[in-house]
């Protein structure tokens, strides 16, 4: 019997395989899984597939502001850029929410958090505070894990804000399975791993609006080829309504960081200050973020033998 | 309990009663419900309504005070100041509006709990619209979504009995528009607007004094002579008014002398 057909049934060693599919395809982007060769507990994708290119999220918490990046999935050349829907979405007035996974599931799972933060004013005269929305969301995830008839969201979300009359930063994550964490600076979707190291390596507390900024914008240009075109940036600051950054303005940063990393590069090599670095932020040597998953990719088609082991990945020497 | 009757005596619902199919229920009289209105009740309401309670409009209701007034770039919805419960006033400081969005402010006056109850609901929806849409309703839009909640709501057991002014501004074209709504579900687009015992008072007025062209502050002059004409004339005392104005800024306070002294004519 095959145990990941059912959404409600365990598998033998404790899995609902349907929920891990979930996480695939928030990993992945919007990969359709459709026979049992295709399922990430197999050795490999035997059908060669290859899984087309999801996006990547950030959220970075400051002193008193909580920026969210995303990644903008390139658009074809017809397409209308200005009204097609962005992966940032504001669930009430202070709260904000970008996800990575599949779309048309999270519009589903938007709007249940749009009505239930109307709801949650109508009924307490209060708006919802940022974990409360956070562990609705998650809540709902986590029915669709458990009754008969439905899938799971394919969707991760970075749920960020402040709550009524606070001025301190709030930044939740949720998954498909219905957890929930809170974070000081995350990562979701594609290559999430990579970025997340990176924010782990340079994430300082208490930093301002311009570091917040600039960390969120570096940490995505690890694996976002084309630069500041396919950033958005979002800025939820207390007392206010979402700040959606221009484009010229992310350029801007996105022109400087390059330069930046343009003058480590030339230090490294003339070998004047080794080790010492005087930058702030440590980038990868190569620093793009397309290795892992390509190295991770081959590694699944191969069976796990062969060039790129995520493991010879995992370990960055700044 | 026979299973096509309902007929009382002890046959297993496997069987049925010896009943012809047309005899109907011989025990109609049993089943009569006590929350049924009586039939004399029934004489006002029509035919389709009968079922349905009669909202009907207590006369301190009628003696909430809103009015409403646009011009050339405003509109101006004003409302007493005074909550009452009968000959009782409760409460001098009450504020029967409610903002819906950026360009459109809602008026209520009718039964104690169905206004905000009502006014909140509608407020809710609107703003759940504007999160879900990234762009907000305009007054029109609320207006008639309003008339047919009102309306589902008198058809109902229990209906809504509230009176409403929807003052607001086309969040694209900045067109001030007022609508004028009942609790019998009417609406109206209005130039000027009152509710309650005030039209007899103010409609007068403003037929005689208003053109679509003030500025605001011609406005809150007319304003001013309405409410003169109340204190002179009307019985009671509204304890004031809240007046606010949705201009293309938004929604703004206007000050309103509560304790200015008019003498009876």
């Amino acid at each position: 019997m095959s145990y990941d057909r059912a959404l409600s049934v365990f598998s033998p060693d404790g899995h609902v395989f349907q929920v891990e599919y979930a996480g695939e395809a928030v990993k992945r982007g919007t990969t359709p899984i459709s026979s049992v060769e295709d399922s990430p507990t197999g050795l490999c994708y035997a059908n060669g597939l290859k899984p087309t290119k999801g996006t990547c999220a950030v959220g970075v918490k400051g002193k008193e502001l909580v920026v969210l990046g995303c990644e903008k999935k390139s658009t074809m050349k017809l397409q209308d850029t200005r009204i097609t829907p962005s992966k940032i979405g504001l669930i009430d007035t202070h709260v904000c929410l970008a996800f990575a996974g599949l779309h048309a599931d999270a519009r589903i799972l938007v709007d249940k958090a749009r009505l239930e933060a109307q709801s949650h004013r109508l009924t307490v005269e209060d708006p919802v505070t940022i974990e409360y929305i956070t562990k609705y969301v998650a809540g709902v995830q986590q029915r669709y894990t458990q009754s008969g008839g439905v899938r799971p969201f394919g969707i991760s979300s970075l749920i960020v804000g402040f709550d009524k009359g606070s001025d301190v930063p709030k930044l939740y994550q949720t998954e498909p399975s219905g957890i929930f964490s809170a974070w000081k600076a995350n990562a979701i979707g594609r290559a999430a791993k990579t970025v997340r190291e990176f924010l782990e390596r340079n994430y300082k507390e208490d930093m301002d609006r311009e570091d917040t900024i600039r960390l969120s914008i570096k940490s995505l240009l690890e694996v976002v080829q084309t630069g500041a075109k396919n950033i958005e940036i979002a800025i939820m600051a207390p007392g206010k309504t979402v700040e959606m950054l221009p484009m010229e303005d992310i350029e801007t940063y996105v022109k400087a960081i390059e330069q930046e990393k343009k003058e480590e590069a030339a230090k490294k090599k003339t070998g004047r200050t080794p080790g010492t670095g005087s930058a702030a932020i440590l980038t990868r040597p190569g620093g793009s973020g397309s290795r892992e998953m390509a190295g991770d990719w081959e590694w699944q088609k191969n069976g796990g033998v062969g060039g790129g082991a995520p493991e010879e990945y995992g370990i960055w020497r700044a | 309990m026979c299973t096509d009757h309902g007929c009382a005596s002890f046959i297993d619902k496997a069987y049925r009663c010896d009943q012809p199919e047309w005899a109907m229920p011989h025990q109609a009289e049993a089943r009569l419900r006590v929350d049924e209105p009586h039939e004399d009740q029934l004489l006002e309401r029509p035919t389709h309504l009968q079922h349905t309670k009669q909202p009907f409009p207590g006369y301190h209701q009628k003696m909430e005070v809103l009015l409403g007034i646009t011009g050339k770039d405003f509109t101006i919805v004003a409302s007493s100041k005074a909550a009452m419960r009968g000959a009782t006033i409760l409460k001098a400081q009450d504020v029967k509006q409610r903002q819906l969005n950026k360009s459109s402010l809602l008026a209520y006056s009718g039964e104690a709990g169905d206004t905000v109850q009502f006014a909140e609901y509608i407020q809710a929806n609107t703003q759940l619209y504007s999160m879900r849409n990234e762009a907000d309703l305009s007054p029109s839009a609320i207006a008639h979504f309003v008339r047919g909640e009102l309306a589902t709501s008198l058809r109902s057991r229990k209906p809504y009995n509230v009176n409403l002014l929807l003052g607001g501004l086309d969040p694209i074209t900045l067109k001030p528009s007022l609508y004028w709504l009942d609790y019998l579900a009417s609406l109206a687009p209005v130039p000027y607007a009152a509710h309650g015992y005030a039209q007899y008072y103010c409609l007068s007025i403003l037929d005689k004094h208003h053109n679509p062209d003030i500025d605001l502050e011609t406005g809150i002059k007319l304003l001013n002579m309405c409410t003169d004409e109340l204190k002179r004339r009307m019985p009671i005392d509204f304890k004031g008014m809240t007046v606010k104005a949705v201009t293309k800024d938004g929604v703004i306070d206007i000050d309103f002398d509560d304790d200015k002294v008019v003498k009876s004519a």
